[in-house]
């Protein structure tokens, strides 16, 4: 492989490093408590702007508290509910898919069903509609969203499956009188595993960025707690004369959705899988 | 062909019946649509009054099958709180959505083509995994940020663009333009790899043998087959793109199907949030079928059969 195609996996694979490293140290590196407010020091620009300090590096939002260990804490937050969801949905999908793979027939009709009657489902406005009734909290967010984010998982799966079993060493399974539990957990599974792994990145850039939606639009991680669509919903209402307030936040969930894409596609190429849809 | 049709016709009802089951349970699953209505300090002769007004004391099955016998007779019920008839709601709201959706798919084709024939014509060159890194950044952008950007940028740093509504045409075009990103990753991959394999198909080579100049090889031959799945594909993106319009209908004020909705669940006023979903899964159902039926008559492989 060439150096540049193996480019994607490496930038996006030091971003996500990264991410987790931020993820686990993040709040001892940070420089003030996030939740901590200082009303007399609202708005203070990043550093690289005029009136910067070094003492606040991304400077401080409308109620005074550091931008940059909100954002430490927000990336935590972020990934946290990436791969709560990916787990879950992880779990759901791949079931559903080898289960309607494995066995065609029939019970393949089902699950392609269950599929289409899933991606009918317009996702942010069933989503909205659950947190709304069931309260907002960070599990709220990650189960709803882990719940209804599986269709890529079950669509893969199941082709995946459908391919796998057609190969020898499956027969030769079968032949050997080991059954169906063994046949899906040992032969297939592993086999599909590749194509899964793929999937999980792409729905964890989706997911953190339908949570972060949910939080703009009011039903998501409730405050205070920095969740990066939240500090994009909160700072807007100040974006027209401070745009980096709203800028910075973004920019970091773009990276960190960005990273995360572009690993999975170096992971593609070289396990050589397919990326669903 | 009629029994494919008459199969995916089938097929699309029972989707849309079983969403519309569910978004019924989940809507009556908390016990506190009566209360919404009534506020928090309401009596509970009150709310016992309103629940019985709005038939919310009935038993589950029966509330639902009244409501599904009155929808397919178009009647969707009033809103709680508008005290409006839902479907002229609905039918106020929807075209501006549409409208937003149309233009929306309009950029994305317009985009997404030309970038996918340029980088599969220059496969794996810079250029190639640039237009990709491209489409995964696009990918990548929160669409309510890009919003909030594009607001900042072209409404108020350079004016050019109204930065909230749609009481001009204009007022379309930044919303559109973030809409747009939710199907331009997609299209424009499908036709790269449509690309990549059509020039290397065997059709191509005899375009070549002919000696045909490459711009009619790539699009005349190549581009012709390689169009089929995007054009198929942007039918379900048209529905992925109208299920999106919430979070850009909200960032941009405009008052169309996505916001009616947000502005529903937020009051709890479930008859509008139903009617929405289930208008959305018709939508999708529709979509999904027009797309296997254009990808069926657009090949002549599929539709001898």
């Amino acid at each position: 492989m060439s150096w540049t195609r193996r480019l994607p996996l490496l930038i996006g694979g030091f971003i996500v490093t990264l991410a987790v490293l931020i993820a686990i140290f993040g709040p001892l590196l940070a420089p003030h408590d996030p939740f901590t407010q200082d009303l007399g020091h609202r708005f203070t620009p990043p550093a690289w702007l005029p009136g910067g300090s070094s003492l606040h590096p991304f400077g401080t939002d409308q109620l005074g508290r550091d931008y940059l260990s909100r954002l430490l804490l927000g990336v935590r937050i972020s990934l946290e509910i990436g791969l709560t969801t990916v787990v879950l949905s992880g779990l759901i999908g791949t079931s559903l898919g080898v289960i309607g793979g494995y066995f065609g027939g029939w019970i393949d009709s089902v699950v392609l069903f269950i599929i289409s009657c899933r991606l009918a489902i317009p996702l942010i406005l069933v989503a909205l509609t659950v947190v709304f009734l069931v309260g907002s909290s960070l599990t709220v967010v990650m189960l709803t969203i882990g719940l209804l984010l599986w269709e890529r998982f079950a669509v893969v799966a199941r082709s995946a499956t459908r391919q796998v079993i057609t190969l020898d060493y499956v027969a030769a399974a079968w032949c050997a009188g080991c059954s169906r539990l063994r046949v899906i957990l040992g032969e297939v599974l592993p086999n599909i595993v590749h194509h899964l792994i793929v999937v999980a990145t792409i729905d964890m850039a989706i997911a953190i960025l339908l949570a972060a939606a949910l939080s703009f639009l009011g039903l998501g991680v409730p405050p205070p707690m920095p969740s990066l669509g939240l500090m994009i919903a909160e700072a807007k209402d100040y974006m027209f004369f401070t745009p980096w307030v709203i800028e910075i936040p973004g920019i970091v969930l773009c990276v960190l959705a960005f990273g995360i894409n572009l690993f999975g596609d170096g992971l593609r190429d070289a396990l050589g899988a397919d990326r669903g849809r | 062909m009629l029994r494919f049709l008459l199969r995916s016709l089938l097929l699309g009802a029972l989707v849309c019946l079983t969403v519309l089951i569910a978004s019924f349970i989940l809507s009556r699953a908390s016990g506190n649509l009566a209360i919404n209505i009534a506020g928090p300090e309401a009596s509970p002769e009150a709310i016992a009054k309103i629940e019985h007004q709005l038939g919310l004391d009935r038993p589950l099955p029966v509330q639902f099958l009244d409501w599904a016998g009155r929808a397919a007779h178009g009647d969707l019920g009033d809103s709680f709180l508008f005290h409006e008839k839902v479907s002229s709601l609905i039918s106020t709201h929807f075209p501006i959505t549409f409208r937003l959706g149309m233009l929306a798919i309009g950029i994305a084709i317009v985009v997404a083509l030309p970038l996918g024939i340029t980088a599969a014509l220059w496969e794996g060159t810079a250029l190639d995994i640039a237009i990709g890194s491209v489409a995964l950044l696009g990918q990548a952008v929160p669409g309510f940020w890009l919003g909030l950007i594009l607001i900042i940028w072209f409404g108020i740093d350079l004016q050019w663009l109204p930065i909230a509504g749609v009481a001009t045409w204009q007022g379309y075009v930044l919303p559109a333009i973030v809409l747009s990103f939710v199907a331009i990753p997609v299209m424009l991959r499908l036709t790269r790899s449509g690309m990549v394999d059509a020039m290397r198909a065997d059709y191509v080579r005899t375009a070549r043998a002919k000696g045909l100049s490459r711009g009619s090889i790539v699009l005349k031959h190549a581009f012709r087959n390689a169009a089929m799945p995007v054009v198929a594909v942007s039918a379900v993106q048209l529905g992925f793109i109208l299920g999106g319009s919430v979070v850009v209908e909200v960032v941009f004020n405009i008052h169309g199907i996505g916001y009616l909705a947000w502005e529903s669940i937020g009051k709890g006023d479930f008859p509008v949030v139903q009617a929405v979903v289930l208008l959305f899964a018709l939508i999708f159902v529709g979509l999904t079928m027009l797309s296997e039926l254009m990808g069926a008559l657009l090949d002549p492989r599929v539709r001898g059969h």
